[in-house]
């Protein structure tokens, strides 16, 4: 059976070129970079040529750059780093509805100590209105946080707008960009953020490994302590393989992303017309052109997300699905609530996310099976016998 | 969270789906707020359940535990199938994760739903029911 995983924004496959990068890190350059001998500096120079890269990638200085555990521990260090660190100046955070759970959940913990937290809404294609953003501001503003791109819908973000108003008003701006770095190109000078997160893991770099970007000059609180390393911003030795399997990602990134961008477009933009104009009553969630390259979200009507998930599963491809039925919660995706959809149009939503591996001949084959599988699940549906009859 | 072989097996390959004409018993439960919606239809002959099918929009889980409960009833009294409980629909496909033990309650609402409504027409005058 053909096995095609179309669920890159979860994770992505390793670059084999990346696992080549950092096997030596395990076995051969061991050594732990704090430690002044030869073993450890060979180390220390390994780690800091991957800051170099990561940092040139985005427009920063490498000293600007913390290297973390991954995205939820970068979104953590940001929102709670800079609450802490700012709270004789105020305690209001803005962010926005459809951030990830690595943001909301540290900014209702906040809430709870007795931060006051703005959610600002989304419009129907999942963008937040920069105007939004500056009306939210008072005096008690320390930080603004919206991420650069959406991880369910795929909107991308009018991050620069927004960094502009909150450079204005003199307060901190936080972008997750875990979506989006090796995607999207990201110059954090012409985006106007101050901290930006991301995670190895999502450009075909390795798991537990991410970067936060602090703009120098930023003050933080740090969320580890321990050891002096990263000057004592993120204490706990250096994941060195997976440092150096982040950067050479990153340069992996840099050399094909232009490319990249173009193919993944067109795949999807082929699957999107694709579903939508063979199965009846689908419609796209998120924005049709400012989404990014690797995004296929959609809403099938009449039958539930899981469902088709499984069915995928069963003819051999990954994806994912907004339905409540795959949470703990049973509520639906709180970002497909946030843009308008009805109930039942959130728990018949797929998420189609492509990557490097991706072929065309993977986008006509599940155009080939879906629409099969939706018609065998409406057959079963109550809601569909209503409608359509 | 993993389903059982027994899930998958009824989620593949659901038994009686569909709806019987001029049911003598319906059940209608859930709503598009959970994300699960399931209706029973059931045929009674002298005091015995011929016949149930199901239509269900729902998880996994909420098509296998529909497709159980039609084949858990039938043939059943409608004294027994009163008393099958959603522990009963749930161990039946091997058990279920703990997150979707609502869907087997589902199911059982489903089916005492459906039995309620043949009750109430049959103690009814079949006024409206006579053909």
């Amino acid at each position: 059976m053909k096995k095609i995983y179309l669920d890159n924004a979860a994770t992505t496959p390793t670059d084999t070129r990346v696992l080549q990068a950092m096997l030596p890190y395990f076995t051969e350059v061991y050594g732990n970079p704090s430690s002044l001998h030869a073993f450890g500096q060979e180390a220390k120079h390994a780690i800091e040529d991957a800051r170099y890269g990561i940092a040139a990638f985005i427009g920063a200085k490498p000293e600007e750059i913390i290297f973390t555990s991954g995205g939820t521990e970068s979104n953590n260090c940001a929102i709670k780093g800079i609450a802490y660190a700012r709270r004789e100046k105020g305690n209001h955070i803005i962010t926005s509805k459809i951030e990830h759970h690595a943001i909301l959940e540290p900014c209702h913990s906040l809430e709870k100590q007795g931060f006051e937290i703005t959610c600002i809404p989304a419009d129907k294609h999942g963008l937040v209105d920069p105007a939004d953003v500056e009306k939210a501001i008072t005096e008690k503003t320390i930080l603004i946080s919206i991420m650069h791109a959406n991880n369910e819908i795929g909107t991308i973000q009018p991050i620069a707008e927004i960094g502009k108003i909150a450079r204005g008003k003199g307060v901190y701006f936080h972008t997750d960009a875990v979506q989006t770095l090796g995607h999207l190109p990201i110059d954090v000078n012409d985006l106007n953020v101050d901290i930006l997160s991301a995670s190895g893991h999502k450009l075909h770099g390795p798991k537990g490994v991410g970067i936060l970007y602090v703009r120098k000059g930023v003050r933080m609180h740090p969320f580890m302590h321990g050891g002096d390393q990263e000057k004592g911003r993120r204490a706990s030795t250096h994941n060195v393989p997976g440092i150096v399997g982040f950067g050479k990602a990153v340069e992996l990134a840099k050399a094909e992303m232009g490319k990249e961008i173009e193919q993944l477009t067109f795949l999807r933009d082929k699957l999107i017309k694709g579903i939508i104009s063979t199965i009846g009553f689908t419609r796209l969630n998120g924005h049709p052109t400012q989404r990014l390259p690797n995004n296929v979200n959609v809403s099938i009507s009449y039958v539930e997300g899981e469902s088709m998930l499984l069915n995928l599963d069963m003819e051999g491809i990954a994806c994912s699905t907004g339905s409540a039925c795959t949470s703990s919660s049973l509520e639906p995706s709180h970002v497909l609530m946030a843009i308008g959809l009805p109930h039942e149009l959130a728990h018949g939503s797929l998420r189609f996310t492509l990557g490097r591996p991706t072929s065309e001949d993977d986008i006509v084959y599940v155009l080939a099976v879906l629409p099969a599988i939706v018609g065998k699940l409406r057959s079963m549906s109550p809601l569909y016998k209503k409608e359509v009859k | 969270m993993q389903y059982s072989d027994k899930v998958m097996e009824h989620f593949r390959n659901p038994r009686n789906v569909g709806e019987i004409e001029n049911p003598d018993g319906v059940g209608k439960v859930g709503n598009p707020v959970c994300g699960d919606i399931m209706e029973l239809t059931i045929k009674v002959d002298s005091g015995i359940i011929t016949d149930a099918k199901f239509k269900t929009f729902g998880c996994g889980a909420a098509i296998a535990t529909s497709s159980m409960v039609t084949e858990l009833v039938k043939n059943k009294t409608i004294e027994d199938a009163l008393k099958i409980s959603n522990r009963a629909v749930a161990e039946a496909l091997g058990g279920l994760p703990p997150i979707k033990m609502h869907c087997s309650v589902l199911a059982e609402e489903a089916l005492k739903r459906a039995l309620d409504d043949y009750r109430m027409r049959s103690t009814k005058p079949a006024t409206g029911k006579a053909a």
